[in-house]
């Protein structure tokens, strides 16, 4: 029985019905919109956490890729020790042109205050503009860099070793041969980053001094590749070419960081998930009661010469319908809202920052029109299927009982 | 009456289980009804009138016997068959009206055509024409809980009758009617009646109803205890 305007009367009937059901369809409709505005802020927020930590992170620590020394393992101490070697003289010219930038990592003991703490010197050209590294700070100085060395930290480093700006510190390292030498380094300037790992526990320096402090003259421990270097580097093959030497690309070194924003990611589904669950519970009494309520008008399609199939869809479509609902009054309380949070950030306490993310002050939230698309789907198909499953029992109702209101 | 037959009923038996045993509601019915018959089933409550109405409007099966309406048979339907033939052949008025709340007077009597083929203006036409029969086009716009329950009933006549159906079926139209919107709505009907040759069936334990019936079917504890043909009753109102 297919004509015109067929469809269009389960949606009429839908509409009136719910309005005409009145504060229940409100309340209903508020819960699930609720969740809806919910679940789209939590994914912005960690879309945009995520965003925010890659384009961080690709810009303070790890450039477009990396090409590492084979033995480097920046989760093992150990291998640093012996992780360097000469730069391959193929890059010597993208080097000189600014396009990559060598790192030379050495292990050292610093003594802020007469303590004593394991550090990371990181040597790095002090021209470079690759990284968002204030390096240019350690290049200063460079006339009177005899007495002391200048050194950049980030403000975790500093606060732990509790030291300001001009500050001198005593660093005490080895060499290639293995012999300890010491020298002080003076803080030429503190960096604010959201990028943990290139802050707690390094101190940078010139990459040209901390050659010749180690007697490793021309070696690095890791290059850090530049965003217009991609392509040059695809056209030529990439590092993996080159002996001693593993090209890393963005996937590997943003790897950790995705793995993280995949769990909280999991982890915020059974947040909003039990929202969802509370708000389809909702609808799904309403649906079980107004089939129970509502036998006499079954009765009747019926008897009008409707199909069962159709009385189906009816109440399917009404019980779905709260969803549409629910996404048009989440859309008009939502929209503001959560253009204003994006607009405003939202600030983040620093006690997140342990969990060794890269993490602003303020997170802005992004919602991308797929994830929007995606909650949309989710939130009208969920409820879809929560309207359909109590109207089965309408197959197993006899018309006369029905008419009659009998049904049990 | 034409010869043509709208309903024939064969040994009609219908059981309902009651417990270990069952309980037998109609025994043994043949009743035949022709075009343009206004007849009424009368007997006690529980003699098996509303039983009897919903096996010839396909809402329920016969346990044993024959039942045809409108050339099928009522037995041997699918659920999809039986809904084409009440949505084409057969109106129902029901004692508590049975209109949809949430729609206006038109709407109400349009439903029973939206599930038939037929075009928009075409329909809307119909639906005046219907609600023009039982006085009710100025009160198109209403909603049901805005009418009397005389002109509740006058809507739900007037959503039986838009589709033309052959056959109208009336479980005690009038019972929660007071005496003047009773006589009202018989009259509505037998006016149809006539004007359309459709056929009316009622069920009834009210005299003002009766009175009208040209044909009147005794029914007690399931079975036919008179079937009184003749227009004799309805001589004074
Ligand atoms: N679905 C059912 N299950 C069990 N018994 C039923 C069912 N439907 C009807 N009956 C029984 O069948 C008998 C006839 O019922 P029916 O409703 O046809 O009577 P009626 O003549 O319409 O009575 P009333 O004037 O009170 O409407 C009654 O005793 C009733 O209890
Ligand atoms: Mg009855």
């Amino acid at each position: 029985m297919k004509q015109e305007g067929t469809i269009m009367l389960e949606y009429k009937l839908a509409f009136r019905n719910l309005f005409g059901a009145g504060l229940r369809t409100w309340l209903n409709v508020t819960v699930l919109s609720i969740a809806f505005v919910i679940i789209i802020f939590y994914n912005g927020m960690l879309d945009g956490w995520n965003r925010q930590a890659r384009n961080d992170t690709k810009a303070w620590e790890s450039g477009s890729s990396q090409i590492w020394h084979h033995l480097y393992d920046p989760y093992d101490q150990f291998t640093i020790a012996d992780a360097h070697a000469k730069v391959p003289a193929e890059y010597k010219p993208d080097i000189d042109r600014n396009l990559i930038t060598p790192v030379l990592i050495a292990q050292a003991t610093a003594y802020p205050g007469g303590r004593l703490v394991n550090v990371l010197l990181k040597g790095i050209t002090p021209s470079q503009t690759i990284l968002e590294l204030p390096t240019v700070a350690l290049g200063q100085n460079q006339e009177n860099t005899e007495d002391y060395i200048p050194a950049i930290v980030g403000t975790r480093m500093a606060h732990s070793a509790k030291l300001k700006q001009g500050d001198n510190l005593l660093v005490r390292w080895r060499d290639a041969n293995g012999t300890f030498d010491a020298r002080e380094v003076k803080i030429a300037a503190i960096y604010k980053t959201t990028v943990p790992t290139i802050d707690n526990g390094q101190i940078w320096i010139p990459l040209e001094k901390l050659r010749e402090m180690t007697s490793m003259p021309d070696e690095a421990t890791y290059i850090v590749i530049g965003a217009d270097y991609k392509e040059i580097l695809k056209e030529r093959g990439d590092g993996r070419q080159l002996q001693g030497w593993i090209y890393k690309d963005e996937k590997a070194l943003l790897k950790e960081l995705d793995d993280v924003i995949a769990a909280k990611k999991g982890g915020s589904k059974i947040v909003y998930g039990l929202l969802l669950a509370i708000a389809l519970l909702a609808i799904f009494d309403t649906q079980v009661l107004s089939i129970f309520r509502r036998q006499k008008e079954i009765g009747t399609y019926i008897a009008l010469g409707m199909t069962r199939l159709r009385v189906i869809w009816i109440f399917t479509i009404e019980g779905s319908t709260h969803s549409i609902l629910a996404i048009l009054l989440g859309s008009i309380w939502g929209i503001p809202l959560l253009m204003l949070i994006q607009k405003t950030g939202i600030p983040m306490p620093s006690s997140v920052d342990q969990a060794g993310l890269a993490i602003g002050d303020s997170i802005s939230p992004f919602y991308s029109a797929g994830m929007i698309l995606s909650t949309i789907l989710l939130v009208v198909i969920s409820s879809t299927i929560v309207s359909y499953l109590p109207t089965r029992r309408i197959s197993k109702m006899r018309p006369t009982d029905a008419l009659r209101g009998k049904m049990i | 009456m034409d010869n043509e037959l709208i309903v024939k009923l064969e040994n009609v038996t219908k059981r309902f289980p009651a417990g270990k045993t069952e309980f037998t509601a109609l025994s043994n019915i043949n009743l035949t009804f022709g075009k343009g018959e206004f007849a009424g089933l009368v007997g006690p409550s529980g003699s098996g009138k509303t039983t009897l109405l919903n096996i010839i409007g396909s809402l329920d099966t016969p346990t044993e016997g024959k039942a045809i309406v409108l050339g099928k048979t009522i037995n041997s339907l699918s659920h999809k068959e039986a809904a084409a033939l009440r949505n084409y052949g057969i109106g129902f008025i029901f004692q508590t009206y049975n209109l949809l709340p949430v729609y206006s007077v038109y709407d109400n009597v349009e439903f029973a055509l939206l599930l038939q083929t037929m075009g928009s203006t075409q329909r809307k036409k119909a639906v005046m024409e219907a609600l023009d029969w039982v006085g009710l086009a100025d009160r198109a716009s209403s909603k049901p809980s805005t009418l009397s329950g005389g002109e509740c009933q006058r809507v739900a006549i007037a959503r039986a009758m838009v589709k033309r159906p052959q056959l109208v079926l009336a479980d005690e139209p009038s019972a929660n009617l007071d005496s003047n919107n009773s006589h009202n709505i018989v009259q509505t009907m037998k006016r149809l009646n006539k004007e359309l040759n459709t056929t009316f069936i009622f069920s009834t334990h009210d005299q003002k109803v009766m009175q009208y019936l040209e044909r009147v079917i005794y029914l007690k504890d399931g079975k036919v205890e008179r079937d009184e043909t003749g227009g004799n009753n309805h001589a004074g109102i």
